[in-house]
């Protein structure tokens, strides 16, 4: 159908968009070993040495401590809240069934601002004073849909007849789920409880309305805003790439299947109308 | 001793069966134990946030304790509307750079998706996904942090024109710069929906097309844009409501009058709690009208 010349075309265009995707990724990767105090392009002397002083600042430390705190918490609650939801969705039909998933959705589909100050406002209101424990709460209610949208994608993907014949062979209920159900979805909420991290541990703007600390991000907003310890701010945005980009690689070889979008935040809505 | 735990287990085995018998014949109580907690979850914290949010937005804030005062009033909207104050420049101007750059990424993601959709092979299609998902997912903060060394006076970019023998550009802390960095960071959402709506569309189609004579442009207009429209509002929903409610883009990379309506509902979200409350109402609204819309342009069907 498409001409030759069309075909090259699009060939191009998709290599310049790819390329636009990734430049800034790796020019921020360079800059990490940039041995220079002031970011100027190109990069003349490399060094490590950055890595060893963001490593040994206190500052960073508490900070990368406290985003991998709320990202644990957040992903327990997530796949909790999250798994449950997905089963009961998966097995039975009932009222309000197809807005639980829109519900679930609303925190990713909104702007962040209006979550962040949706939470902000009803805790003031509840005069709930900002800690740990508020992030946790607002990285959860947008990490739920990540974790459920794997688990029911994972759910239509099994057969019920697995169930009935465990449980026509005699296990009762807990034993079809430890030996049949669970090893079923151990990979799905594996990749969902990854995903629900790496989005935790990069939120920023629900973070800034509900932050009782600062975490990984906050620090990097606030040195970037006065434009201070930069050399440090480029190891940081290095490593929380890495960071970022080896869970979502690692789910999305576990959510298996090969078809991309089962990680996609976008694809997040694309499960739901299905 | 052995006997003691055998049995033990053994009630313990009973009871378990007990509870996955009772569960068995009333599955009622099973749906209710696994959907409960999830649904009150959410609607204690996050609806019942949505609900204190609106309700503050009808309140007003002590301008001496910067305590919220429950009384009801109109108070924030009519700031909000009032002509002399800034507020509905600011809105207009969050409105009007969401639908420029809900334009670009339409038409940088549109020849990428398709190639991936229809020309593609397997190998490289899932490649390409790999390619477009781990921008997608890598730090956000970190992304737009790039551009505002990529854009600077001694960054890459004028590096780059130099070498060509172009003068330097200063995009660095203006509107540019945030639509340049907008239409980046939420350009991957654009891509998959366009992708999943080009692939819906049948070879057979164009095919058909062809015989009756169309050229690739007459095929383009008249087959494959009308199917693939929804795909395109589909994508604009994500990049349209992201760049509305983004204040982090205005901060790093905006220039001194880059406001946008995040910037200020969180400015004022610590000393005016009440008017930021009225303030994120506005792009609830906005985003309202805007579904509203793409539900009519059948998005909802092909997200």
């Amino acid at each position: 159908m498409e001409t030759r010349g069309t075909r090259i075309a699009l060939a191009v265009c998709t290599t310049l968009v790819v390329v636009f995707l990734w430049i800034p990724l790796v020019i921020i990767a360079l800059y990490a070993f940039n041995e220079s105090q002031i970011q100027s392009w190109p990069i003349t002397n490399w060094t490590l040495h950055w890595f060893s002083v963001a490593w040994h600042d206190p500052q960073v430390r508490s900070a990368l401590w406290l985003s991998i705190r709320v990202g644990l918490f957040a992903t327990v609650v997530a796949l909790v809240l999250g798994s449950m939801a997905a089963f009961g969705v998966h097995r039975f039909r009932f009222f309000g069934r197809e807005s639980i998933s829109l519900l679930f959705l609303l925190p990713i589909a909104l702007p962040g601002i209006i979550t962040g100050m949706a939470l902000n406002s009803a805790f003031s209101f509840a005069g709930v004073h900002l800690t740990m424990w508020t992030i946790i709460i607002g990285h959860a209610t947008f990490c739920v849909v990540v974790v459920y949208n794997n688990v029911v994608a994972r759910l239509r993907r099994t057969s019920p007849s697995l169930l009935e014949a465990s449980m026509d062979l005699g296990a009762d209920g807990w034993q079809t789920f430890r030996f049949v159900t669970w090893p079923l979805l151990s990979t799905a909420l594996v990749a969902g409880g990854l995903l629900a991290f790496a989005l935790s541990f990069d939120e920023v703007i629900v973070t800034t309305f509900t932050a009782g600390g600062t975490t990984l991000p906050i620090y990097i907003l606030n040195n970037l805003r006065q434009g201070q310890q930069l050399p440090i701010v480029n190891v940081i945005a290095f490593t929380v790439i890495l960071l970022t980009v080896v869970p979502v690689w690692v789910s999305q070889r576990l959510a298996s299947g090969g078809e991309g979008p089962a990680v996609s935040r976008a694809a997040a809505v694309t499960a739901q109308t299905e | 001793m052995a006997i003691d735990v055998q049995r033990q287990t053994g009630s313990l085995r009973g009871a378990r069966l007990r509870i996955s018998a009772a569960f068995w014949r009333r599955p009622w109580l099973k749906l209710l134990a696994l959907i409960v907690p999830p649904v009150a979850a959410f609607v204690i914290v996050y609806a019942a946030s949505l609900a204190t949010m609106l309700a503050s937005s009808f309140w007003s804030t002590d301008a001496f304790t910067a305590e919220i005062v429950h009384t009801w009033s109109l108070d924030q909207f009519r700031t909000i509307f009032n002509r002399d104050n800034a507020y509905l420049g600011i809105a207009l101007r969050t409105v009007w750079m969401a639908s420029a750059v809900t334009v670009t990424d339409a038409i940088l993601a549109f020849p990428l998706a398709y190639f991936m959709a229809r020309l593609a092979g397997p190998r490289l299609r899932s490649l390409l996904f790999v390619l477009i998902l781990l921008p997608l997912w890598s730090s956000y903060l970190v992304r737009i942090y790039s551009w505002t060394t990529i854009l600077s006076k001694t960054g890459p970019l004028n590096w780059v024109l130099n070498g060509l023998g172009l003068p330097d550009t200063h995009l660095a802390y203006t509107d540019w710069a945030m639509w340049i960095v907008f239409s980046y960071v939420w350009l991957p959402f654009m891509i998959l929906p366009i992708y999943t709506a080009v692939e819906r569309v049948p070879t057979s189609y164009l095919e058909a097309s062809a015989d009756l004579g169309a050229r690739g442009a007459r095929t383009f207009r008249s087959v494959v844009l009308p199917l693939v429209f929804p795909g395109i509002v589909a994508g604009s929903i994500f990049t349209f409501s992201l760049t509305l409610g983004d204040y982090i883009t205005p901060l790093l990379v905006g220039g001194p009058g880059s406001i946008l309506i995040g910037n200020v509902v969180f400015e004022n979200s610590a000393s005016n709690l009440a008017f930021a409350a009225a303030f994120a109402m506005v792009p609830v609204g906005v985003m309202a009208v805007y579904l509203t819309i793409a539900r009519r342009l059948g998005a909802f069907e092909a997200l």
